[in-house]
């Protein structure tokens, strides 16, 4: 569905076409507009961090850092897999569901060693991520649609897996497995530094490698990209396998930090994460982002969560409403920017 | 369609693919409906019928405002936000009589889908950033004004919810209008056709002169409208407002209905009929795998096999 949205906003009054705008003298405000665009969120992340540590005693604490690092950490990693899926254009819905099974299925698989309880979800996940890939791809059916069917898939066979959610399965005490999810690092958690990692290498595949170029290129304008000869349908069928894989990884580290896998966990998701790549300046119809910004759009989010916390008197309720603001808020100023720099 | 009908060939594929393409689904409810009195025992008896009607009647609701907005190229995540809104509503305001709690949650509807409209026609937001906004902000509002379920006692709502006419409760009543209702919109009113036009192209309709900000705010309104209905009919049928998880998934449930029902995702085509077999459909593929005593699972599994079948079949209906 997003593939073909791409069509601007077409205003009546003003049917000038815009390379009568005026091309010199803006290069200085749209390089401000991209600017802002890419690194608006971080801004926002810095302000609302500064306001809270000055208003909040127990915020800029070493404690609550490293509580918010480890709490934003699986969903950085969801995050990840779908910044890529979205810079093609494309969407995954089904990486809520990816989560809960890749949890379950590390729990029920650390009986039979470490082994097989990572290499079992990253698997089962992986292969859900092709599958969806090669829909997407090959049948050209929408990715909307694809990912929907996949979400209630995955969640059906995690439900199946539990004896309909009765049965959780636990992690041994002491097993390498409990030490990668709850040990640390100098003095940062396991999974935080998980997803540093997985970041760095995401950043460089897709600054630095042909794969990442051509995702660019399929997002940008798919026909153009087929036309150059980027190999479209298998850029998409990785993306969407790297996404299933991430949201597997990101539920197997889950299990291990919580000693178990939850089967209610991961419903809704699909949607945090998709925020935290739009306010981290990732356009959904595709072609340009950049993985740093997902990174801090889970860290604004999460730092949002925290403030609303740490205002005891506030209801949670609340923090669904400032992040649905919030996330408004951004997306206007977003597309507005970008409406500004098509027009210059 | 010409090479279709130049072929004279006894057996045409075809055809047979456009047919499909055309009543898969009623076909697929058919079915499912001669399977059902074939192996499942107390299929056939009208306490049956009155279930699984009024069980559908919500999410038909729904699904028909999400045709309409997927007709413009558009999609509502915001549908079961606004259900829990209008659950939070009724419940505040119904010491005050049903037809002013009707009025309340009317302009929250209101509100929610002109603020959706405003962010897609006027912003040019995409419709599923739009939309998402108000999903997690829309619920979140539900829960400030109700934080849990409240059991409402108010006889008239009750009976919106439980009485019937010559034995059709009221619940299918007002999903068979409003269905018709939109179906004749869509079919036999200018509205409809300019909601058509922006859907195949929105330039095109921009440059031909029409409404579209206005078509475009108007569609995402009724989606929310219709939202809020099906909202209070749950809640009139629960005697309860449950904001925590009415309309949970709705919005997903409603694509589905539409896609099925063979209404593609890249708009300019709307099917109502389709919309309403649709849900149908899944209603009773679910009801058919609960009655067999198949476990939740497999339903969410058959589930998703019908959606990627139907939308495989329904391939190159639309656009491109």
């Amino acid at each position: 569905m997003t593939t073909t949205n791409t069509d601007a906003p077409v205003t009546p009054a003003r049917t000038e076409p815009p390379q009568h705008a005026h091309p010199v003298g803006s290069a200085r405000s749209e390089r401000l507009s991209a600017l802002v665009q890419q690194h608006g969120a971080l801004a926002v992340l810095l302000v609302v961090s500064l306001v809270a540590s000055f208003s909040f005693d127990s915020f800029a604490t070493g404690d609550n850092f490293s509580n918010m690092a480890t709490g934003s950490a699986f969903l950085a990693i969801v995050a990840l897999g779908m910044t890529f899926v979205i810079i093609t254009g494309g969407i995954d819905l089904s990486v809520g569901s990816l989560f809960a099974l890749g949890g379950v299925l590390a729990a029920w698989g650390s009986r039979h060693g470490t082994m097989m309880a990572l290499l079992l979800p990253l698997a089962v996940c992986g292969s859900i991520g092709v599958v969806n890939g090669l829909l997407v791809a090959r049948s050209r059916l929408a990715p909307f649609i694809v990912t929907l069917a996949a979400m209630l898939g995955a969640r059906g066979l995690m439900l199946a897996l539990t004896d309909e959610g009765a049965d959780t399965y636990l992690i041994g005490k002491g097993s390498f497995l409990a030490e990668l999810g709850q040990g640390s690092t100098l003095g940062l958690a396991n999974p935080v530094w998980i997803t540093l990692a997985l970041f760095a290498s995401g950043a460089l595949v897709l600054r630095r490698t042909r794969f990442g170029q051509h995702v660019y290129a399929v997002g940008g304008n798919e026909d153009a990209a087929a036309l150059m000869g980027a190999p479209v349908a298998r850029t998409k069928i990785l993306v969407y396998a790297l996404s299933g894989l991430l949201a597997g990884l990101a539920g197997a580290l889950n299990a291990a930090w919580l000693a178990s896998g939850v089967t209610i966990l991961g419903s809704g998701m699909e949607l945090e994460a998709i925020s935290a790549v739009v306010i981290g300046g990732t356009l959904l119809t595709g072609g340009l982002g950049q993985v740093s910004g997902s990174l801090v759009g889970v860290l604004l989010l999460k730092v949002i969560q925290n403030v609303i916390n740490q205002i005891g008197s506030l209801d949670s309720s609340y923090q669904q409403v400032v992040s649905g603001a919030f996330l408004a808020v951004v997306v206007v100023a977003q597309t507005w920017l970008g409406r500004r720099r098509q027009l210059m | 369609m010409a090479e279709a009908a130049l072929r004279s060939a006894p057996f045409d594929r075809t055809r047979l693919v456009q047919w499909l393409q055309a009543y898969g689904v009623y076909a697929g409810v058919a079915a499912l409906l001669v399977v059902n009195t074939v192996i499942t025992p107390h299929f056939l008896t009208a306490e049956n019928f009155r279930t699984q009607a009024v069980q559908v009647a919500p999410v038909i609701i729904v699904a028909l405002g999400m045709a309409l907005v997927i007709g413009t190229e558009g999609v509502d995540l915001s549908v079961g936000a606004v259900m829990a809104l209008a659950a939070s509503v009724t419940a505040l305001y119904l010491g005050y009589g049903l037809l002013p709690t009707l009025l309340v949650v009317a302009l929250f509807a209101a509100g929610v889908g002109l603020a959706n409209g405003a962010l897609v026609a006027f912003v040019g937001v995409q419709p599923i950033v739009a939309t998402l906004a108000l999903m997690v902000g829309g619920r979140g509002l539900a829960l400030v004004l109700l934080p849990q379920l409240k059991d409402l006692r108010n006889p008239s709502l009750a009976s919106l919810g439980s009485g019937d006419v010559l034995g059709v409760p009221y619940l299918i009543l007002i999903a068979a209008a409003l269905a018709l209702l939109v179906a004749f919109a869509v079919r036999r009113t200018t509205f409809g056709r300019q909601l058509l036009a922006i859907g195949d192209s929105r330039p095109a309709a921009q440059l031909a002169g029409l409404p579209v900000r206005r078509v475009l705010i108007i569609v995402y309104v009724v989606c929310a409208l219709l939202a809020a209905v099906a909202g209070v009919l749950a809640t009139a049928r629960l005697q309860a407002s449950d904001p925590t998880s009415l309309g949970n998934l709705m919005e997903l449930s409603a694509i589905t209905a539409v896609v099925v029902g063979g209404t593609p995702l890249t708009g300019g085509r709307v099917s109502i009929g389709g919309t309403v077999a649709g849900a149908v459909l899944i209603q009773l593929l679910t009801a058919t795998l609960i009655k067999h005593d198949l476990p939740p699972s497999w339903t969410q599994i058959a589930q998703a096999i019908v959606i990627v079948a139907a939308v495989y079949a329904a391939r190159g209906r639309g656009k491109r």
